[in-house]
């Protein structure tokens, strides 16, 4: 009895915690008006893409779909290069000043980002990188969290490997890249997963970064759009829905890795 | 071993320094020195002028923290971003919570399927939602205000009500964070001894009892990790009130970072803006330590 209400209960949370997809979903395959109509229906009828079809025609979607696209992986894969060396050297290596380094970056993690987007934007106008794609990936070039998941993840590879590999022959670079990056794969993709979403998702830096339409990326299009439609519920949707259809893909593919990341503790979004 | 460890190591220090190299540099000159510049421009009057002409710019003290002290918008803004946080994180870690020990339960089987429903809106893109749920709040057709007729409420204008559009965004806010640390809460719950319970049960302890006395003790260092996560993740509150309300009615929504975007990005007054950049940042390293503080007084 007690199991059935249990059940009971967490698929009624369930499904109120997908209606607004769900709704969001319908609502972008109805025509003009459908989604605005009392009590609301989930069931468009008739069903269309006309939504798209504007979105994609008429406001060239595409082209920021592409810009998050791009910068989203790109970011990605910078990072992660830098990220892995920087925390296969803390994790590995003994050198001077590491205790020093490692605990200015680890308390500066408080640091909320929003302190350095004034003087960035003025760094970056003064080299002429304001609204390119520059202005995105440059912040994104490494950051403190991801060197410390690599490094707590790289302290466990065994220093025996390492060591066998160095009598071999092999020099650092080799080491990085034919013992360590094989073996740290896992939480590489972690925090792939995590770069990728981060950068398609985020909002406040390209939305001062980034001043031209055709430069925008989803999330900036999305809100300039919504200013001019405010009583286009269905075109939103359907724009809403090219946003986070990526997103929620990649997670669906690579959960696994995802909530593990959560789980090694002190993720920031 | 260790000894011989010591030797190959340190040899190779230079090689230490190659592999930091790009990454410490990246965030030295794209993180550091903003920080350290941002202090110093908030104690001028950098604005449109001195973007032009960087002749103009003059230090002028503290005068934009006394400006700021006394600026009726921005003890708006301050007002609003605490009743944010703290309705909305208590909330969402309560939610948290009470799904993780639910999806914890034994009696339950396809807790992957629940656990990824309560999961997805976490990973989904916070501008897109918060235009879905503009419209979910819409008070004649949204969804909100249909399931509250349901049981016989009044439609509601969540977001047109000074008093309502607050608690709106906490709603939204609640329901697209709980998940994440639901995760870790449940890894927290998964590394108490389960012989724990068996021992409380022994000796007649409810449900409740052993809740009270064992998961939450046990919980503590998960919980004060959680706040203190999320407390700095809603002090940073931007996009929900950017695209539901654009910080209205009345500024009854307007954030602390909505108010720096507004003075730094529309009005250029970028000095004024570091400085409230700053508060902002004081007023989160003030939160972390009292939680320590708390927590270690608590324990």
């Amino acid at each position: 009895m007690k199991k059935i209400f249990l059940y009971i209960f967490l698929a009624v949370t369930s499904v109120i915690t997908l209606v607004p997809f769900i709704w969001m979903i319908a609502a972008s395959f109805m025509q003009d008006g459908d989604a605005s109509v009392f009590p609301p229906i989930f069931i468009p009828d008739p069903f269309t893409f006309v939504q798209y079809e504007v979105l994609f025609e008429r406001l060239n979607v595409a082209r920021n779909f592409f810009n998050s696209l791009f910068l989203s992986v790109t970011v990605t894969f910078i990072s992660l290069f830098f990220n892995s060396m920087a925390g296969y050297a803390f994790a590995k290596y003994r050198f001077k000043g590491k205790k020093q380094l490692f605990n200015i970056l680890l308390s500066s993690m408080i640091i909320p980002s929003q302190v350095t987007m004034l003087p960035l934007f003025l760094m970056l106008k003064s080299m002429g990188l304001i609204n390119t794609y520059m202005a995105i990936i440059i912040p994104g070039l490494a950051n403190i969290f991801g060197i410390f998941l690599i490094r707590q993840y790289v302290m466990a590879i065994p220093d025996s490997l390492i060591e066998a590999a160095r009598i071999d022959g092999a020099s650092d670079f080799e080491i990085y890249r034919k013992i360590v990056i094989p073996l740290a794969t896992p939480v590489l993709v972690t925090l792939a997963i995590f770069t990728f979403l981060g950068t398609w998702n985020d909002f406040l830096w390209p939305l001062i970064a980034l001043t031209d339409n055709s430069m925008y990326t989803l999330p900036v299009a999305l809100a300039n759009l919504m200013g001019e439609h405010t009583k286009d519920p269905e075109l939103m949707m359907a724009g809403s829905v090219v946003t986070i259809i990526p997103v929620i893909i990649v997670f669906l593919v690579l959960q696994k890795y995802y909530v593990r990341g959560i789980m090694m503790g002190g993720v920031k979004e | 071993m260790k000894r011989k460890e010591k030797i190959n190591f340190k040899s190779a220090s230079g090689a230490a320094y190659f592999f930091l190299a790009p990454a410490v540099t990246a965030i030295f000159v794209f993180f550091f020195i903003p920080v350290i510049a941002a202090f110093f421009i908030s104690f001028t009057d950098f604005d449109i002028y001195a973007l032009g002409d960087l002749s103009t710019l003059r230090f002028i003290g503290f005068n934009n923290y006394i400006e700021l002290f006394n600026d009726p918008l921005f003890w708006q803004a301050l007002k609003n971003t605490f009743y944010f946080v703290f309705a909305a994180a208590p909330l969402s870690i309560a939610v948290s919570l009470g799904a993780a020990i639910l999806l914890n339960s034994k009696l339950i089987k396809f807790k992957g399927i629940f656990r990824l429903s309560y999961f997805i809106p976490v990973v989904t893109t916070l501008v897109a939602v918060a235009i879905v749920w503009r419209f979910i709040y819409h008070t004649r057709f949204g969804l909100m205000n249909y399931f509250l007729s349901l049981f016989g409420i009044n439609p509601i204008d969540w977001l047109g009500d000074p008093d309502w559009a607050m608690p709106a965004i906490i709603i939204m806010a609640v329901w697209k964070n709980f998940g994440y640390n639901m995760i870790i809460f449940i890894a927290g719950l998964q590394n108490i001894p389960e012989d724990l319970y068996e021992a409380a049960s022994i000796e007649g302890a409810g449900g409740f009892q052993k809740f009270k006395s064992i998961t939450l003790p046990m919980l503590a260092p998960t919980t004060l990790f959680v706040s203190i996560i999320t407390m700095i993740g809603f002090f940073q509150l931007f996009a929900e009130p950017y695209i539901m309300t654009q910080g209205g009615p009345l500024n009854s929504t307007l954030s602390i970072v909505q108010y720096m975007y507004q003075e730094g990005f529309r009005w250029w007054n970028m000095g004024y803006s570091a400085s409230i950049a700053f508060v902002l940042f004081l007023i989160i390293f003030a939160g972390t330590l009292i939680q320590f503080r708390l927590q270690r007084n608590a324990a």
